[in-house]
């Protein structure tokens, strides 16, 4: 309800005298999935309040670089501009996080001769910042994160539970599958395919899908586990899912390097689930030698 | 016959309520959005949702009386059965997130915990931390999920509807969609199509609300022939945080723990607020409002901090329009305890702590009341009858709406935590709706008509291909959408006058042909979201212009819809017998204007591509319309006029059936 966005540069009122008026941005660009990829510079009248999502409106409105070439607009993913969505995933200035809440102010205090903005790198590009996440996604399917009720029907609450329980569960539901634990995780490769010729989209699919149940799972879907497996009724289930974690690619695949709790923006406990995982599985194989 | 299938648009809290309950029925599922559903802009709902619940039930309430605080809330202004069936389903819907694994708050016993919100004396609110909607879309996604996995649903998320397809008969037989990464156009035929595309808040530039909220789809169907509802009821959230990009919400938990708003009373001082002495500080809420302060209802509070920055020239800033919420008297401690989350956000994003330094605010687009037109059948005693192919129907034959795309349960104004409550509430009662539909039709969609497909399919690459070959040189699409968004803030939010209403309209319709010179910066045909937003903006114009033109023709206030040049004053004289005559006139003028007003407004999109207006009669029959008297000069003496006048029509055996005023005090919100 401001009119802001065009307003010219002026003095901040919080600190900071003498603000430039322009700033310049390093962004790493790519046409499309498995092209070269390149640097562009652009430059961009700095206002208050600005984060990186703005800048990249402000670009996207300008398309012309630095040196005055007339370009095609970045691109890049987005939605919820409140760090509660996971869309806008980024490395800013080399650090992975959300463009949303990457404010102008503290990059360039951090990095004062301007920003620098690449994709994730653990996804395959699609285009310039938008990288394809479905990977992580399919984690989920693998893992089972769902409650598997009876159906939609009346059939009464659900089990009373303790504050004590909510506590611990509310902070792993959190998880926006945002893919910085993954982006950080030294066990987390990429995986990129290309559809072959004459391969329909629907075997494409389940070609990529087989990959990636092979592949590493990552933080985010362990602490799901862990997360599922200790409501009451998930608890009914736990078996289903710790059969998930010790396939291939699952948790033994961590080597418990904890990247990825420190850049996790949502302050997740992944180590606390990393550890519950690891203990829970052996605990799950040792049930199993003696069940045979 | 060939299998049926359905097409969902939209996977928010209440196009995936539909999803999986269709699963469950059996339903083939196709779901499309333009974001994997996971990232909706559901997961930005806070505060909670409402239902009555066991402890309430003790304290009087009960669903009638939800009912009618949401009737209340509204103005009147929606059908009453739909509304009555939501707020009797409201405890089951808790229970059903319950068992879905929602983490909802618990008390010390392990009970579900409540809190209260605006528009209600009950604790009727359950949530999950202060991130309700995320809670709750997440159970749902998982459910989703679930049946994926089974092959029961298949998702294309990442595809931007762009209408849906209507044979011969003007019966919808699926829609066509467009890959956001290869651009591939295609025509999808489904038996039904279920709409649930959210609101459209970047008709007003920024909003609370998130990037993928254009309006487009919504506005597809409307040019498609659907009937549009009460487009003019746009709901302004009084303290939101004005960014460069999106204005993010601020809850009224704030002011509630004790928040001041103030501005300086020198214009634009630049003196650090800290600084400034309380003297020289107005706190104009607290001045004005002494009884209730800060804590005055949403629109009382949007409509000052409006005034206060616009009509006399108060706002903090020179070149933005702000005001104080001033939480830096308070203890820390308690700061951080009761409102830890929300500073967070106002830090996070300001990069400045609330606690020591006052935050800037201004109200901010947040909901929109209005929507699709939808049908429902009624039963005799007021509910709906459940799996009628009629429910949540637009005026399109097998085109469905749902969630805050549809005008159905909210009237004029929302109130606080009912949207969650009708989003999941309408995606699950459309399941079996569908389904009778389905039964219906003697063959599947896709069964012999080629034709039909390949026609729709060659229009929207017609479309797509025009837009692409336009010559260089033309109008900025991005740069054209803000003098939109500036327009439609200007004229059509907080106060509405008609002079600015008709101005905004000229101008709209400028922009419209301005955006239809619109060049692209990129035409390549690989994940080209210049063209996908070009599109967009387009279709934001019809929608606009049905927001104006409602607004024009209703010469009235009612709920979110403020126009000071109708609005009703209270009592002046002191006298009693004169006071008493002017309150008979003043519910004579409210039933006068009942008579004209009270009525939906229904746009249809013409063919020169402008709103025609209709009105429908709103079916009130459950509980009767009554003046909304808050904060009204002489509220106690047009409370008695009205609740004799109600007694004489109950005793004469009109219908009359109990409605007496509201007292002054229970206001409506949203949150
Ligand atoms: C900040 C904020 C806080 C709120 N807090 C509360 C609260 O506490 N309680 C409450 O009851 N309500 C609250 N609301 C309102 C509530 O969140 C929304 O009304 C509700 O979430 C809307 O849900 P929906 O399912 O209708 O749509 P959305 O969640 O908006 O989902 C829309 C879906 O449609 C898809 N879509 C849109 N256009 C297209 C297209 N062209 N093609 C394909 N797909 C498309 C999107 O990708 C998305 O999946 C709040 C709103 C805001 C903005
Ligand atoms: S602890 Fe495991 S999951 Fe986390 S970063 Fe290390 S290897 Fe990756
Ligand atoms: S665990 Fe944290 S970092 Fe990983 S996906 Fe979830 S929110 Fe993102
Ligand atoms: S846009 Fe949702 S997290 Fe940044």
């Amino acid at each position: 309800m401001t009119q802001t966005a065009t307003h010219s540069a002026h003095e901040h009122t919080n600190g900071h005298a003498a603000e430039p008026r322009t700033f310049d941005v390093r962004i790493l660009r790519q046409d499309g999935p498995g092209e070269a990829s390149y640097w562009e510079r652009h430059r961009v009248a700095y206002e208050p309040d600005m984060n990186v999502i703005s800048v990249l409106q402000r670009i996207a409105a300008q398309s012309e670089t630095v040196d005055g070439r007339q370009v095609t607009p970045v691109a890049w993913d987005c939605n919820c501009l409140e760090e509660v969505c996971g869309a806008c995933t980024m490395l800013v200035n080399g650090r992975t996080r959300q463009a949303c809440s990457a404010l102008v102010d503290r990059l360039l205090d951090e990095q004062p001769d301007g920003i620098e903005l690449r994709p994730m790198s653990k996804f395959p590009v699609v285009r310039d910042l938008v990288v394809n996440r479905r990977r992580l996604f399919r984690a989920l399917e693998k893992i089972r994160a769902w409650i598997p009720v009876d159906g939609y029907y009346e059939l009464g609450p659900g089990p009373r539970q303790s504050t004590d329980q909510q506590r611990t569960a509310y902070p792993l539901s959190e998880c926006m599958s945002c893919g910085c634990c993954l982006e950080a995780c030294p066990q987390y490769q990429k995986v990129e395919l290309r559809p072959r010729d004459g391969e329909t989209a629907e075997d494409f699919k389940t070609r990529e899908d087989a990959t990636f149940d092979r592949s590493f799972i990552g933080a985010h879907a362990i602490s799901q586990v862990r997360y599922f497996n200790s409501n009451p009724v998930g608890k009914m289930s736990a078996d289903v899912r710790l059969e998930a974690l010790v396939a291939p690619g699952g948790i033994q695949d961590c080597g418990n390097a904890q990247n990825c709790v420190v850049v996790c923006p949502k302050h997740i406990p992944l180590t606390t689930s990393i550890g519950w995982a690891g203990r829970a599985a052996t605990v799950y194989t040792i049930k199993k030698w003696f069940d045979k | 016959m060939a299998d049926q299938r359905v097409m969902i648009v939209g996977g928010g809290l209440a196009g995936l309520a539909a999803a999986m309950k269709l699963a469950e029925l059996g339903v083939a599922v196709d779901l499309m959005s333009l974001t994997p559903v996971k990232r909706s802009h559901s997961v930005c709902a806070q505060g909670g949702i409402n239902s009555v619940n066991a402890l309430t039930r003790q304290q009087g309430d009960n669903e009638w009386l939800h009912f009618d605080d949401t009737v209340y809330g509204g103005d009147f202004l929606q059908h009453q059965p739909p509304v009555k069936e939501m707020a009797w389903w409201g405890p089951k819907i808790i229970d059903l997130m319950d068992r879905l694994g929602v983490p909802f708050n618990r008390t010390e016993e392990g009970f579900r915990d409540q809190r209260r919100f605006g528009g209600t004396l009950f604790k009727r609110t359950a949530f999950a931390g202060a991130t309700t909607g995320q809670q709750l879309l997440y159970a749902l996604d998982e459910q989703v999920r679930r049946w994926e996995s089974e092959g029961k649903i298949r998702k294309f998320e990442f595809w931007d509807f762009l209408g849906p397809i209507l044979d011969d008969a003007g019966v919808c037989r699926g829609c066509v969609g467009q890959d956001l990464y290869s651009m591939e156009i295609r025509a999808f035929p489904a038996d039904a199509v279920i709409v649930a595309s959210g609101g459209a808040g970047l008709i007003f530039g920024r909003s609370t609300m998130s990037m993928v909220c254009t309006g487009g789809a919504a506005s597809r169907c409307y040019q498609a022939g659907a009937r549009y509802g009460n487009a003019e009821f746009v709901q302004v959230h009084p303290t939101a945080i004005p960014g460069a990009d999106k204005l993010r919400l601020m809850s009224e938990s704030a002011r509630g723990e004790g928040g001041r708003v103030w501005v300086p009373r020198k214009p634009q001082d630049s003196r650090d607020p800290r600084q400034i002495p309380d003297s020289e500080r107005y706190y104009f809420l607290e001045e004005r409002y002494p009884k209730y302060g800060n804590l005055v209802p949403r629109d009382i509070a949007t409509r000052e901090i409006f005034n206060v920055c616009t009509h006399e020239g108060l706002s903090v800033e020179h070149d933005r329009l702000c005001v104080y919420l001033d939480l830096t008297h308070l203890p820390r401690e308690m700061l951080d305890l009761k409102l830890g989350g929300i500073l967070e956000i106002y830090e996070k994003f300001q990069g400045v702590d609330p606690r020591d330094v006052p935050m800037k605010i201004f109200p901010a687009v947040h909901y929109f009341m209005g929507g699709l037109w939808v049908d429902y059948e009624r039963t005799a005693d007021g509910g709906l009858k459940l799996g009628s192919p009629r429910n949540q129907q637009t005026s399109i034959p097998g085109l469905y709406a749902i969630g805050e795309c549809d005008y159905q349960y909210h009237g004029a104004n929302r109130l606080g935590a009912n949207s969650l409550l009708s989003c999941i509430f309408s995606g699950l009662i459309v399941a079996p709706s569908v389904q009778t539909w389905l039964k219906s039709q003697s063959k599947a969609a896709g069964e012999g008509r080629a034709t039909l497909y390949d026609q729709a399919l060659k229009r929207e690459q017609a479309r797509h291909d025009a837009l692409l070959a336009r010559s260089g040189g033309g109008e900025n699409p991005y740069l054209v959408h803000h003098e939109l968004g500036q327009c439609m803030t200007r004229a059509a939010t907080v106060v509405r006058y008609n002079n600015i209403l008709d101005e905004a309209y000229g101008e709209v319709q400028e922009f419209e042909q301005r955006a239809g010179r619109a060049s692209l910066s990129d035409t390549g045909s690989w994940t080209n979201q210049n063209v996908v937003f070009t599109k967009a903006l387009e279709d934001m114009f019809p929608l606009a212009k049905a927001i104006l033109k409602g607004a024009r023709l209703r010469d009235e206030c009612r709920g979110a819809h403020f126009k000071p040049d109708f609005a009703m004053p209270g009592i002046a004289a002191t006298e009693p017998a004169a006071r008493r005559r002017e309150a008979e006139a003043w519910c004579d003028r409210f039933e006068e204007n009942n008579r004209r007003f009270l009525k939906s407004t229904i746009s249809e999109h013409g063919a020169d591509g402008e709103p025609q207006i209709s009105y429908e009669e709103v079916d009130t029959t459950l509980i009767p319309p009554r003046p909304r008297l808050y904060g009204l000069v002489g509220a106690e003496v047009i409370e008695e006029v009205w609740n004799q006048r109600q007694a004489r029509r109950k005793a004469a055996g009109g219908d009359g059936n109990g409605a007496t005023a509201k007292p002054a005090g229970v206001a409506a919100g949203a949150h």
